[in-house]
């Protein structure tokens, strides 16, 4: 089975988040980037095949140099070979024009994405790259199973989970579930040296014309401080929620 | 042309998040000049959606698709939106739409965005505000394709009520190939779930053990809320992973989020941030959660939390 993950280059969950040139650009200035939590999960299940079911592992991202040591470090848990297609993430639908175009190319039978990235939160790329390379989707997907060419997941709905059964290609986008948090690999020594090593192919992306376009950020006004009530006064609490929130 | 909006339905029912969809349609379709028109899948009265702007409904009825299926759905919503002429077309932010629009818009070749907060702010550049680092920050965002389709963040637009009435069309689209088929669903169905709650009640590690949820379902009962916990609550096993909040959990966007024994770590910051009004009960008054929250209780939830479902009991009693 040929698996390929895809893996999104974001800021690490603690990062301030500020914005520079007129607030049109993400300011990366002393910001760590992470491999995606969502994503995280989904390298560690394709560890998993590839070790129990023999399968070859490849990382992709869409992104300029400064993403390699993202890639480097899912090589260093393990993939085999990693493919970095050289152009800017500039929207969700033209990320998954570029991976679909590497999904062509390499003809892999699983596809695992995470179910959104904690930059932009569109959650739209799994979805796309489904529908733009016509495999079967299965999405919020909290475990997999592969059997020959026929896959059964349990995806997680509002207020319950489904399991569901389908076939390769497949993609799914992944979660937390798909490996327990506890499982998640850290790159040991011998790991970051591996990789070094491996395969990190750079490929030109195809011609896209961006659907959406991003014309500058705000952030939220600041939060006034907390009123503090007494708990032997909640009729207080009621009071507030009901005449000042409006919420009950 | 008209504005086309999915309207989700459960058992025939429809969903909260489908009349504020609707209510989003009305404001964009008033922004254009043009009229509104909702597509429905075995829902059994859409008369109703009248009340939120629709103008006319395609009704579609199959058994085919009594179980949610993306694939399927994605379909016959553009099939939907072809035969209306749709330019613009709007989603929920629901488990089930942010799983079929990706599909949808590659069918439409339209430009998408997600987690939108406000009607646009323009309809030609067509720009609209959504939210993006978890919460952490907003994005204008414009769309520069002809077709346009847009995921409404849940809580975020609100109910708008109109006094028109809906025509109703039956509309019988192709149904696909699935591809996906789906096997069994475990889904407690008495509960109200954190997607679709405009008050969520969740509880932290401070409650000690599975056994004290009693007054946090209690509370919830009395709200007409959600359940919902913190991270290492479901790693404990303490609650189900669906009612993990947090940055790998789920997103809330109540109006009204109870955060009971939780201290507040990022993570669980980032997956509340969009709720209106947080309260924050803990015995720590150091907890990092007091800075995120606008009323807070300092004090042990094993005594607040049963007199506070006294006092709302009393107060639902005088309304």
């Amino acid at each position: 089975m040929k698996i390929l993950v895809c893996i999104s280059h974001v800021p690490d969950t603690t990062s301030k988040i500020n914005f520079t040139e007129g607030d049109t650009k993400f300011d990366t200035n002393g910001v760590q980037f992470v491999i995606n939590p969502n994503d995280e999960f989904g390298l560690t299940r394709a560890m998993w095949f590839k070790e129990k079911q023999g399968a070859s592992v490849t990382v992709v991202n869409v992104g300029g140099p400064e993403t390699e040591p993202t890639l480097r470090k899912a090589l260093a848990i393990g993939a085999d070979e990693a493919i970095r297609v050289n152009t800017e993430a500039i929207d969700g639908f033209a990320v998954a024009k570029q991976l679909s175009k590497v999904i062509e190319d390499g003809g892999y039978d699983l596809v695992i994405a995470g179910r959104e990235s904690i930059d932009y939160n569109g959650g739209m790329v799994p979805g796309m790259i489904a529908g733009l390379t016509n495999a079967n989707f299965v999405n919020n997907c909290i475990s997999l199973e592969v059997e020959g060419t026929n896959a059964t997941a349990i995806r997680e709905i509002d207020g319950g989970k489904e399991t569901v059964t389908t076939s390769l290609p497949l993609v799914i986008g992944g979660q937390k579930g798909l490996v327990e948090e506890s499982d998640l690999r850290i790159p040991n020594m011998r790991g970051i040296m591996m990789a070094r090593k491996k395969p990190l192919q750079v490929v030109e992306p195809i011609a896209t014309e961006a659907e959406t376009s991003s014309i500058k950020f705000e952030k939220p006004a600041p939060k006034g401080a907390v009123t503090l009530v007494s708990p032997d006064n909640l009729d207080e609490l009621v009071n507030l929620l009901h005449n000042e929130a409006k919420v009950i | 042309m008209s504005v086309l909006v999915y309207t989700e339905s459960e058992q025939g029912k429809f969903k909260k998040v489908a009349l504020e969809v609707a209510s989003y349609a009305k404001a964009v379709a008033n922004q254009l000049g043009t009229t509104v028109t909702a597509v429905t899948i075995n829902a059994s009265d859409a008369s109703i959606l009248g009340n939120y702007g629709v103008d006319k409904v395609l009704n579609v009825t199959n058994e085919q698709l009594d179980a949610f299926n993306a694939k399927a759905y994605a379909d016959v919503i553009k099939q939907a939106a072809e035969k209306e002429d749709a330019k613009v077309v709007i989603v929920s932010s629901s488990a089930d739409s942010k799983y079929l629009a990706p599909l949808l818009a590659v069918g439409l070749h339209a430009g998408y965005a997600t987690n939108v907060i406000e009607a646009p702010s323009s309809t030609s550049p067509f720009t609209v505000k959504r939210t993006a680092f978890t919460n952490k920050a907003f994005n204008i965002t414009t769309i520069n394709t002809d077709v346009k389709l847009v995921a409404v963040s849940n809580n975020s637009f609100g109910l708008v009520e109109n006094s028109g009435s809906a025509s109703a069309e039956d509309f019988a689209p192709a149904i696909p190939e699935f591809g996906v088929h789906v096997q069994s669903v475990d889904k407690a169905s008495d509960k109200v779930s954190i997607a679709d709650a405009e008050i969520v009640v969740s509880a932290g590690r401070g409650l000690k053990g599975p056994e004290n949820w009693g007054m946090i379902e209690e509370l919830a009962d009395v709200l007409g809320a959600a359940t919902a916990c913190s991270k290492p609550v479901s790693d404990l096993g303490w609650r189900p992973h669906s009612e993990h909040v947090g940055q790998t959990g789920k997103p809330v966007a109540a109006n009204l989020y109870i955060a009971i024994g939780i201290s507040g770590a990022i993570q669980h910051l980032a997956g509340i941030n969009a709720s209106k009004v947080k309260v924050v009960i803990n015995t720590d008054p150091e907890a990092p959660f007091f800075k995120a929250a606008d009323y807070g209780v300092v004090g042990d939830a094993f005594e607040v939390v049963p007199a506070l479902i006294e006092k709302l009991k009393a107060f639902k009693a005088q309304q």
